[in-house]
């Protein structure tokens, strides 16, 4: 197992330990892509995407879990790449915007958000729409959510529960209504 | 951040015994708070030991008719399942009231009881605070402390444990199971499991070095109308000011606990007995003892109020 123990490259020298950084190895799946790092072991998994597979797709906002705009999708769910290390994923399948999509085949909710004008400068627009995505799944799943009136009952794409969910995706320019008009065109053409 | 050594134990007992080896070694499941909070040097530990690969993620019926909810499950999951939303609808309530659909995919049942409170000079470290820094004193108390306790606080410390799935827990009367490095378990009633500050404000829980929980056991459903109301700042993704997790009959009969009034989820059994009187009967003895500072009294009328909703909510 990749990482299972890392030490300090000099665990004997107490002085180095007060900082010194431990490196550890990990292997994924990135965009159907298998990687291996060599990563300090404080590497987020955000800033490993960014900085060493030069994935600059998924954003760093606030880096605390507050913003979104580094929202990926791993081993089917979205998480914020932010809060995480990138050596917790070994063995993990990792799609970022990039993996979802290019210029010249966007996805269906790229598309969307191009045609609905679903962003103004565009830097939360990865993170919402990785969001996006995951959250129509979220949806087909079943997975109720803070506005599912009947926790009983298979919640359904309504533009309250698409703001609900959305809701761990800030943007600042404030481009939420048109958003929620591209997540639902992509549901409906869906169902 | 600090830099840290990192292992993946294989069983609960050896991860328990990999954090009491050393005072340095924090635990980590979903990392949401922990990471956050290390990116900020709140928290400094120097070996990471990632519970992740331990199993502890499904969620099984108990003989006494209860849930047994592993420790790693997910937020997500856990408000998900089947028979929770079908009869402890106010932990799947509190659950989705919380966070965001990123976090819940991470966060863990046993991390969201552990995660730490969100008083902005425990956040700072350009501030006084104790839990933080125990003996720097607490900046919150002549500070800007809306947001923190009106009861059970003391002259070292506020704050509010800002979770609300442990509030459901409270409510539905769970008990925390764990396991220590000698590999045995022990269950701690939830009542008994967050402390108050008292004069040791950094002791969150009554848990004791490299105790790791492996999992919560919710006894057998509690008939009723399973409500969480949560009021906040806005509609979604922010903490409560004042939250009432509640199950109650038709005549107002039942159970409730408060969050975001305390540094544990606050409840107090005696009071339930006027439920059916109305929520000024029941906040006035649930809240009775209560000390709000100059910018949150507020939250005792709210506390009322929102009481009062969830009665009408059960009444009709």
């Amino acid at each position: 197992m990749v990482g299972a123990t890392a030490a300090p490259q000099d665990p004997g020298a107490r002085t180095a330990r007060t900082d010194a950084p431990v490196l550890a190895t990990v292997t994924f799946t990135v965009n159907g892509e298998r990687r291996t790092l060599e990563l300090d072991t404080r590497t987020s998994l955000l800033d490993a995407a960014r900085e060493q597979l030069h994935l600059t797709g998924s954003k760093k906002g606030c880096d605390h879990g507050q913003c979104g705009a580094c929202t990926m999708i791993v081993d089917g769910r979205r998480i914020n790449a932010c809060l995480t290390l990138a050596i917790m994923h070994q063995g993990a399948e990792i799609v970022t915007v990039e993996g979802l999509g290019q210029p010249d085949n966007l996805h269906p909710m790229q598309a969307a958000f191009v045609r609905h004008d679903g962003y103004q400068c565009g830097y939360c627009t990865p993170g919402q729409i990785c969001s996006s995505v995951a959250v129509l799944e979220e949806i087909k799943a079943g997975i109720p959510s803070h506005v599912t009136a009947d926790l009983g009952a298979a919640p359904q794409v309504t533009e309250m529960e698409i703001r609900e969910r959305m809701s761990g995706n800030i943007c600042r320019c404030g481009a939420y209504s048109n958003i929620v008009e591209a997540i639902t065109e992509v549901a409906g053409s869906r169902a | 951040m600090k830099s840290f050594t990192y292992e993946r134990p294989s069983s609960p007992a050896e991860a328990a015994a990999a954090v009491a080896a050393r005072p340095d070694a924090k635990f980590i499941a979903g990392g949401t708070n922990l990471l956050d909070l290390m990116k900020l040097q709140i928290e400094t530990p120097r070996h990471l030991v990632d519970v992740n690969g331990l199993g502890l993620d499904t969620v099984e019926p108990t003989e006494e008719g209860g849930l047994r909810v592993g420790a790693l499950v997910r937020n997500t999951d856990l408000a998900a399942h089947p028979r929770v939303r079908k009869d402890y609808g106010v932990l799947a309530r509190a659950l989705l009231a919380g966070a965001s659909g990123q976090l819940r995919n991470k966060a863990t049942t046993a991390g969201n009881l552990l995660q730490r409170t969100r008083c902005p000079y425990f956040y700072d470290t350009a501030q006084a605070c104790n839990k933080r820094q125990p003996g720097s004193g607490c900046a919150a108390l002549d500070g800007v402390n809306r947001s923190l306790a009106v009861i059970g606080g003391s002259e070292a410390c506020i704050a509010t444990h800002p979770g609300d799935m442990a509030v459901a827990m409270r409510v539905l009367d769970a008990t925390v199971e764990t396991v220590d490095a000698s590999g045995s378990g022990r269950s701690i009633p939830i009542a008994e499991f967050h402390r108050l500050p008292g004069d040791e404000p950094q002791r969150d829980t009554n848990l004791r070095p490299g105790e790791l929980i492996t999992a919560v056991t919710l006894p057998k459903p509690v008939a009723g109308t399973h409500i969480y109301r949560k009021v906040r700042d806005r509609a979604s993704y922010a903490y409560a000011l004042v939250s009432v997790a509640a199950i109650l009959g038709k005549d107002g009969s039942g159970h409730v606990a408060f969050g975001g009034v305390a540094h544990k989820p606050w409840r107090v059994e005696a009071a339930e007995a006027d439920l059916p009187k109305g929520a000024k009967a029941v906040t006035a003895r649930v809240f009775a003892d209560a000390k709000p500072t100059h910018e949150n009294a507020f939250k005792l009328t709210l506390a009322e109020r929102t009481l009062t909703a969830a009665l009408n909510q059960a009444r009709a």
